[in-house]
């Protein structure tokens, strides 16, 4: 499959602060990649240089076959970007929002009247063609931003941060907008902190903290290769950790402790609950693993704020 | 690097497009002030003055109240109105994700700025005839003055927005520097009597020279030096114009 984006020691840095500290990552085409990682991990950052708004400090960079620092009209006429901030235009209303945006593609005015119409369907705001900024929730405002960023029929669509701050109807529906663009072969680059949602929508995620990247794969496969299949949380309120510890050192698992849970990483949980329950031990919950212990296991527990 | 095209124009676009929407608020806002110092100045305190320089007081301030008009709009749409844009409303983040590219937004914002003032001033110019107080066939270069006018205030107040961090800044911007110009540069009273260093200083600013050729061109006589005049309004409003679009985009692009 083609590749899309490819960064190789991509280096960002502000005055004070390194926001990307020199990261690999290749995109191909019609994938959904998610870069995922706490705030300040330097998602946005990285998004930033690929939608040609940054420039880089180090290392090298390619979008859609071009070097973002040459020529980059020549990438972002193929480029959707959905920032984190909502930045619509406050001075037009919905409908102008989209044919003004047009404009700056060069789409001539039939055709941006037509696309918008087209577009203000597929984010069901059709009825709100003539309203204000103002009067839209945030919801609505977050799917005319995609309705914003696909106005130029773009090939590769990076969205910083999609449903943060949404309550879970719009952020369904927002999920199930993105889906039907990965149904019409639309490339897809996501931040995101919710672990839930890469989950749910990325092909392949990137796991971002203070600027680098742990780890990149399917979320199915990271999982597996770093926690296994199923996590069982012991509540060590009353009991010696030190004695439990030993007990599980027994066992074919991995532990981590983080405040007064230990978290026991397992392919059978059943059965590793089965023994915990004979040894005596009571407050076990039992789950399957998620991209969550992923994240949490790679940048160690105690230490994300 | 500048790597600037025409698709600035799809900003000045954008920029029109609004003030269309917002036409009758932004007319009163726009027409109120030097219609109001061309009536209580102009008709009010003029009928007391008798005559300047052989003509009435309106006749004498009018040429000087279009070019003021010329420089406040383009002043007032590359500060406060082009900050808002850049800084609260992210405007400008929003269109530099296309292919227009932050050069064009800036040149976009300043063209627009020296449109504004040709609207303005234009208007003023309108009620100017209306009044009788157009004397010469040469008025009809005014529009050509009041774009340069524009384009020099415009791009002055690009260069200060690249440095302003806030409002407060633009309030320094027009009381220490806007409303002198506007008070000193021979608009409402003649230079004449001001002691020669004064004079001099006064022909520093381009608003002296903008005033000039207004007078020259309304009441149809050369204006005192036209060559020197032309080129203070238009040799630093190309520097500026050009540091402008430099400044804001290291502003912008970190
Ligand atoms: N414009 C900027 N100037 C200076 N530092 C910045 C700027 N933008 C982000 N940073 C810093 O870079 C780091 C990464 O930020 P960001 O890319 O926004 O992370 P994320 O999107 O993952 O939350 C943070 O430490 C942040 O404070
Ligand atoms: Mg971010």
């Amino acid at each position: 499959m083609e590749s899309i984006a490819r960064a190789r020691q991509l280096v960002k840095k502000y005055a004070h602060t390194v926001a990307v500290a020199g990261i690999d990552f290749e995109i191909l085409e019609n994938e959904c990649f998610g870069f995922i990682g706490p705030n300040g991990a330097g998602k946005t950052t990285a998004m930033k240089m690929l939608y040609c708004f940054l420039p880089r400090t180090g290392g090298t960079l390619e979008v859609l076959g071009r070097d973002p620092s040459v020529h980059p009209e020549l990438i972002k006429r193929d480029l959707g970007v959905i920032p984190q901030d909502t930045n619509l235009d406050t001075d037009l209303n919905v409908f102008e929002n989209l044919t003004c945006y047009a404009r700056y593609f060069g789409i001539p005015h039939a055709a941006a009247s037509a696309r918008a119409a087209e577009l203000l369907d597929f984010v069901h705001l059709t009825e709100k063609r003539t309203s204000e900024i103002e009067e839209l929730s945030s919801g609505m405002r977050r799917r005319l931003l995609i309705a914003r960023g696909l106005i130029n029929s773009p090939r590769l669509l990076i969205l910083d941060e999609p449903t943060v701050g949404l309550d879970p109807q719009a952020r369904h529906l927002i999920w199930n907008k993105l889906r039907e663009l990965r149904a019409q072969n639309v490339t897809l680059i996501l931040t995101t902190h919710y672990m839930d949602e890469a989950a749910e929508l990325c092909d392949r995620v990137a796991v971002m903290d203070k600027g680098t990247i742990l780890a990149t794969g399917n979320p199915r496969e990271l999982i597996r290769a770093h926690i296994g299949q199923e996590v069982l949380e012991l509540n060590l309120t009353g009991i010696d950790p030190n004695a439990a510890l030993a007990e599980l050192r027994r066992l074919p698992v991995k532990v981590e402790a983080s405040g007064q849970k230990l978290y026991i990483h397992c392919e059978d949980g059943r059965q590793v609950l089965h023994l915990l329950t004979e040894s005596g031990y009571r407050h076990i919950t039992r789950r399957p693993a998620t991209l969550e212990d992923v994240f949490l296991t790679l940048t160690g527990r105690d230490l994300v704020d | 690097m500048i790597n600037l095209s025409i698709r600035f124009s799809r900003v000045w676009h954008r920029n029109f497009d609004v003030f269309v929407k917002y036409m009758y608020v932004s007319l009163i806002g726009n027409l109120g002030d030097p219609i109001l110092y061309l009536v209580a100045m102009g008709f009010g305190l003029g009928t007391f003055l008798g005559t300047i320089e052989g003509v009435s007081y309106v006749q004498f301030l009018a040429p000087g109240i279009i070019v003021s008009a010329a420089m406040f709009a383009a002043t007032y749409e590359c500060t406060y109105m082009s900050f808002l844009k850049m800084i609260h409303l992210k405007t400008y983040d929003a269109i530099i994700v296309t292919p227009v590219n932050i050069e064009d937004v800036v040149v976009g914002d300043i063209v627009w700025g020296t449109s504004k003032a040709l609207f303005s001033a234009g208007i003023v110019c309108v009620v100017v005839a209306a009044c009788g107080l157009m004397h010469s066939a040469w008025a009809l270069l005014l529009p050509l003055l009041i774009l340069i006018v524009g384009f020099h205030f415009a791009s002055l107040a690009m260069c200060v927005t690249s440095t302003c961090p806030n409002f407060d800044y633009y309030s320094y911007f027009f009381e220490l520097f806007i409303t002198p110009l506007f008070f000193f540069s021979g608009i409402f009273f003649p230079l004449t009597h001001f002691p020669p260093w004064l004079r001099l200083v006064a022909h520093c600013s381009p608003l002296t020279h903008a005033v000039e050729l207004s007078r020259a061109l309304i009441m149809g006589y050369p204006p005192p030096h036209a060559a020197i005049s032309v080129s203070i309004l238009i040799i630093p409003a190309i520097i500026l114009f050009y540091v402008s679009i430099v400044r804001m985009k290291k502003r912008i692009i970190k």
